[in-house]
């Protein structure tokens, strides 16, 4: 039984943080110089130039890249073989808590969704534990802004609808969005479980690499035509119009009952931070 | 076109949806909780943040700023989250207002019938924008944190007019052009 502190989990935390928050990493930042090149529009040419200015000063000044530095979102796998000396959830907070403060990023968290007072330390995170094989501890975080999660949604299909209603609720979504969610956008799908389970792995989905490939063929290939048919939309860089709306289409799917099909939507906004460390 | 406040009736006339603006001068900075604030103030005749005529206010919530610099990052949030606010507030003066993202219908009508003009920076530009801002003071609402109301001065700062007082709608034209799937 490997012995890991709770001082360590919160050091980790404290840096994917402020990570996050500052640097989009140089291969997100070439993709959106690639797509400079192949947007039809010239004002939505001028908004991608703007958000790649943006980042690198982000990267380079290690400044947040974005007002909205979010609500932190742990995906946390803890090995069978791993004791965590202290608690894990408070651990996490506590590295937040200090990321928010020391590096001056901004507290977007309220006490209680009706009185909303703000916690002024970002605190709680959302945090999703996973037990897997090993005696590790794998943390992958993001601060998810409200502007994208707040035009997500969670749609109970019947088995009866299929592949043609699942396109037409992203299609409708997307583009009745428009500029709100801040596009390019990262779309994360999930496709099955029931209600919380399609929504937790269409939040697994914006995490996944830029560039992997699904490795179900029906899901990799309704996330190609998806991603063209989105793109088709008009909707383009902050709904300014034009070709680029959506920069990557994920799609998890999981078993579900007879008599549903559950289908959860999670924009992710330009700002696509997410980072990961394993202790 | 550069454009320097405050922003006169003629400045309004001749802003068009789709023009590209370069504000030098003051905006006010106000998300959700200023402005249900603001709007109490109107209705029960207290005393306003700060004189609204002429003014600018701009939708957004700031990261804390770095020591010695005057604010940190600072892109717009939505404005739709705006609009029940919007139309007691345009007509006690503030007629310009810097978000980002679509408004209802029901918005637009209101602003046209008030004479009063949308424009979008650019979302997720925090660090970008934050480069045009000279000076920031809290003016209002300080328990607020980041919501509160601050007094920004600013060079140059970027914004595309969205809606205009002619019906013009930036958004709907730009889409269509690239628009090859109905929904």
């Amino acid at each position: 039984m490997r012995v890991i502190k709770a001082d360590e989990i919160t050091k980790v935390v404290k840096q994917l943080a402020l990570d996050a928050n500052h640097d989009i990493g140089e291969s997100f930042i070439d993709l959106l110089r690639r797509k400079i090149k192949e947007e039809k529009s010239g004002i939505g040419r001028s908004v991608l130039e703007q958000i790649v200015e943006n980042d690198e000063i982000a990267r380079t000044e290690n400044r947040p890249m974005c007002q909205d530095t979010g609500l932190i979102v742990c995906l946390v796998e803890v090995g069978y073989d791993v004791h965590i000396q202290g608690d894990l959830y408070e651990a996490i907070n506590e590295g937040v808590r200090q990321a928010y403060d020391e590096g001056l990023l901004r507290k977007s968290v309220v006490k209680h969704p009706l009185k909303r007072e703000n916690t002024n330390d970002n605190t709680p995170a959302i945090t999703h534990v996973k037990l897997v094989s090993g005696d590790k501890i794998k943390i992958t975080l993001a601060p998810k802004g409200g502007g994208s999660e707040n035009m997500s949604l969670v749609k109970m299909l019947t088995p009866a609808e299929g592949i043609q209603d699942i396109k037409d609720l992203v299609l409708h979504t997307i583009f009745y969005a428009g500029g709100k969610p801040c596009p390019p956008l990262v779309v994360g799908i999930g496709i099955g479980g029931n209600l919380e389970k399609s929504a937790l792995i269409a939040k697994e989905a914006i995490f996944r690499e830029i560039d992997d490939v699904n490795p179900d063929p029906i899901l990799d290939q309704l996330e190609r035509e998806l991603l063209q048919e989105i793109n088709e939309l008009g909707v383009g860089p902050m709904g300014f119009g034009g070709t680029t709306t959506a920069l990557a289409v994920k799609i998890n799917a999981y078993p579900c009952h007879i008599a549903s099909l559950p289908v959860a939507i999670n924009l992710q906004c330009h700002a696509s931070r997410h980072k990961t460390e394993v202790i | 076109m550069y454009l320097t406040t405050p922003i006169t009736q003629d400045d309004i006339k001749k802003m068009k949806a789709g023009d590209l603006v370069y504000i030098t001068g003051t905006l006010y900075t106000a998300r959700d909780r200023a402005h249900q604030k603001m709007v109490d103030a109107v209705n029960n005749q207290d005393e306003l943040p700060f004189d609204f005529e002429g003014q600018i206010v701009y939708y957004t919530g700031p990261t804390p700023a770095k020591p010695n610099e005057p604010i940190g990052s600072c892109g717009p949030t939505s404005s739709y989250r705006m609009d029940p606010y919007a139309l007691p507030l345009m007509k006690a003066g503030l007629k310009v207002m810097i978000g980002k993202g679509d408004r209802s219908d029901t918005f637009i009508e209101q602003m046209i019938d008030q004479k009063g003009v949308y424009l979008q920076a650019v979302g997720g530009a925090g660090a970008l924008l934050q480069q045009k801002v000279i000076s920031s003071e809290v003016v209002a609402y300080e328990s607020l944190g980041a919501e509160a109301i601050r007094k920004l001065e600013v060079k140059e700062f970027p914004a595309v007019v969205t809606y205009d007082i002619y019906g013009g709608n930036m958004v709907k034209d730009e889409v269509k052009k690239y628009q090859k799937r109905t929904i």
